[in-house]
């Protein structure tokens, strides 16, 4: 007799489809994974014999070790691949690697690729596990995840927060799993950010929208920064980048305007001066560095459940 | 070439676009024209030497003429020749199609035009025109050799897959184009907002595209409506996509500047939703837009305000498909279905049948001055004969084209096409 599957997708492309009692097993899952990573032994065999692969078409630092690090603390064999996008014909070289990656019989594949839906086209060509490590400005689920997870291990329950998310909500994955993960689990959410950089019809995508911080702010439990990247300062979406922090930059006197007790966070990596002013992003309200440990458990929570669905799992 | 023998088609419901009418009879071909036709001939004794094609009753109608079409001759043959154009165009019922000048090398001389005619001639079942560059090399900076271009035979001018975007030079086309009475056509996108690759909206955000907003169409279609109010050149908007352009369409009609318009037959069948999870073969310009604006261009078309409908037949191979969708090409293969799916809005009583088949063949006729296009004697006979309600399944491999990149793979259509003539010979018999 078999019993269903803990976490019943094969693939994780997005936190789009999933349901909420989907991710809450992934958060419980993350939470022992958290107490595991503690302990001076961190070493588990869920997934000895498996391989995964890290295949990166855009450079990252800390998704790709955090997906390493879980991987090996799994017990799996893990191989990087990081494709420099420049040396590459885009797309068709996408789906050949993805046939000669699949030939290798990997059980699982990591994948990040600037464009929007590279992942779910790649995972229509392999037959192993695909985990969408950031496709485009379309999702980055395991980055939704990982705040959910500080969140909750911070607020106890994430229904009814207030969830201000902030900055250049246009060009963000981030953004986007996010504001559909808190949506499922019940909270409030607001995006507050230029209007150039905000996507059109985000007011149907569950937010409320804002221009202004000081209104958007008003009784946020928490604050999520964006990045704002460097083309983008300069006159094309925004005037400059002092004009950018003087409106949207996350400082002392603006964060007053949330709650006492709210805790603030940024996915990594700020622009100090730019989003975020560097006392805030140290301080004691900041989350930003239990983020980092929180996407090793919530990868390592991902690689397990789906690695559960996997033959001979 | 030796003069086809004459034909008697009998027991047909005769459509008519150009005079609206439809009843059942019989109609005579007699080198190459349609010789008489009606209810009331009497086909009881054929002659010698005729041949006498029994229609059971199905529809004959005047052969479909497509405004727009990307055919790949000469320069990428690898994607599609006039030959195989030809086939998907006479399986679909279109006998005329007027191929786009963004080929390599561009349709930019008249010794182009002149190779396309006579390559045309000698291998594809059907008629092909070719439009002409409207500017040197398609660079939107010069304009081209209109006169001689026209004199060679050239359809009409127009930078195809790209907007003529200078105002300055379009102003200049237009006034000189005046002279000759040639036409303009634009395909019409500001490229500066046109930096996306979808209808811009919620969807486009979901998905994580950047998004082509509708100013980018109606900015571009009232900036030349400005100048042909200016010049008076003829002008034709290749394709329209929303509701707001077929307001200033109707306007200008109203006003009576000397336009007229096209829509692609994606924009009427089809919606942004259809796209789904990121299918490249949805990917198109103009792009899908909502289903309001899908709406508001079937109303536009059955008001007469959207005088044509195109197939804007675009072949794009595995190389420029089965890419990401941002990174993927534009465009759809259309010839082979279009007359199908324009029917499945029939079916669904979404416009008549005589007004669907005038905006693929009497109205787009009219606009080049062409005589075929009609059901009248003394017409050329370039017919199709087809069972508007036959179902079938599209079965990608059936498709004539070198590539099958249609929207509409394993759709549910009705409407096959059983003959096609082209100047009184059959070039297509199913």
């Amino acid at each position: 007799m078999s019993t269903p599957p803990v976490f019943p997708h094969r693939h994780l492309l997005g936190i789009e489809g999933l349901s909420p009692a989907d991710i809450t097993t992934l958060l419980d899952m993350a939470d022992r994974a958290v107490e595991v990573s503690r302990l001076v032994e961190k070493k588990k065999t869920t997934l000895r014999g498996r391989t995964q692969i890290n295949l990166f078409f855009e450079s990252s630092t800390r998704t790709q070790s955090s997906f390493e690090l879980a991987g090996k603390r799994l017990g799996a064999d893990v191989m990087n691949m990081s494709v420099a996008s420049s040396s590459i014909k885009k797309g068709e070289t996408l789906i050949d690697t993805a046939m000669t990656l699949n030939a290798m019989r990997p059980d699982l594949i990591v994948v990040r690729h600037h464009a929007a839906g590279a992942v779910q086209l790649l995972a229509r060509k392999v037959d192993c596990s695909v985990i969408n490590a950031g496709d485009g400005a379309h999702e980055h689920p395991t980055q939704a995840l990982l705040d959910a997870l500080t969140i909750r291990r911070n607020k106890g329950d994430i229904r009814g927060l207030v969830v201000a998310i902030c900055g250049d909500i246009l060009h963000s994955r981030v953004a986007r799993s996010n504001i559909i993960l808190l949506n499922a689990l019940g909270a409030e959410v607001r995006a507050i950010g230029p209007t150039t950089l905000l996507p059109a019809g985000l007011d149907r995508m569950g937010c409320k929208v804002f221009t202004s911080m000081r209104e958007g702010l008003r009784g946020a439990d928490i604050v999520m920064m964006l990045r704002l990247q460097r083309e983008r300062m300069n006159g094309s979406f925004v005037p400059s980048v002092k004009e950018y922090f003087h409106f949207y930059g996350l400082d002392a006197e603006k964060l007053a305007h949330a709650k006492p007790d709210a805790l603030v966070m940024h996915p990594g990596p700020m622009n100090r001066g730019v989003e975020i002013a560097s006392d805030i992003a140290d301080g004691a309200q900041s989350l930003i560095r239990e983020q980092v440990e929180m996407g090793v458990a919530v990868r390592m929570a991902v690689l397990e459940a789906l690695a559960s669905n996997l033959p001979n799992g | 070439m030796t003069e086809p023998r004459p034909i008697i088609i009998r027991n047909a419901n005769l459509v008519d676009p150009a005079s609206g009418r439809q009843e059942h009879g019989h109609l005579i071909v007699v080198a190459g024209l349609i010789a008489d036709l009606g209810p009331g001939i009497d086909v009881s004794v054929p002659p010698k030497g005729v041949r006498v094609i029994d229609a059971g009753g199905m529809t004959l109608a005047p052969g479909l003429i497509d405004l727009r079409a990307f055919v790949g001759e000469p320069g990428a043959e690898h994607r599609e020749t006039l030959a195989s154009a030809g086939r998907a165009a006479a399986a679909g019922g279109v006998t005329t199609v007027v191929c786009m000048p963004d080929t390599d090398p561009p349709v930019d001389d008249p010794a182009v035009v002149d190779f396309l005619i006579r390559r045309a001639r000698d291998t594809a079942a059907v008629r092909m025109l070719p439009a002409a560059a409207l500017t040197k090399g398609l660079h939107g900076a010069e304009m081209t050799e209109i006169g001689l271009l026209q004199a060679a035979g050239a359809a009409y001018f127009t930078d195809g897959a790209k907007a003529l975007a200078d105002p300055l030079v379009m102003r200049r086309a237009l006034t000189y184009a005046r002279d000759f009475d040639a036409l303009i056509v634009q395909h019409v996108e500001e490229p500066r907002l046109a930096g996306g690759v979808m209808n811009e909206g919620e969807l486009a955000s979901r998905l994580g595209l950047p998004g082509i907003p509708r100013e980018a169409e109606t900015l571009m279609l009232e900036r030349d409506l400005r100048l042909v109010r200016l010049t008076r050149g003829r002008y034709h908007a290749a394709m329209i996509s929303c509701a707001d352009s077929v307001d200033i369409m109707r306007a200008a009609k109203k006003a009576g500047l000397p336009v007229t318009c096209g829509v692609s037959i994606n924009s009427l069948a089809l919606n942004e939703n259809d796209i789904g999870p990121y299918r490249t073969f949805l990917k198109l310009s103009p792009p899908l837009r909502h289903e309001d604006d899908r709406m508001a261009v079937v109303a536009g078309l059955a008001e007469g305000v959207i005088d044509v409908i195109v197939s804007d037949h675009d072949p794009q191979d595995v190389e420029t498909k089965r890419q990401t969708f941002a990174e993927s090409a534009n465009g759809a293969i259309g010839l082979q279905t279009m007359l199908s799916v324009g029917l499945r809005l029939v079916h669904s009583g979404q416009i008549e049948l005589v007004p669907l088949l005038r905006a693929m063949s009497t109205r787009p006729a009219e606009i080049l001055g062409l005589p075929q296009g009609r059901l009248q004697v003394g017409a050329p006979a370039d017919l199709i004969l087809f069972d508007p309600e036959e179902p079938y399944v599209l079965d990608p491999a059936s498709l004539h084209s070198i590539c099958k990149n249609t929207p509409f793979d394993e759709a549910r259509l009705q409407g096959v096409v059983h003959m096609t003539m082209v100047g009184g010979r059959v070039v297509h018999e199913a």
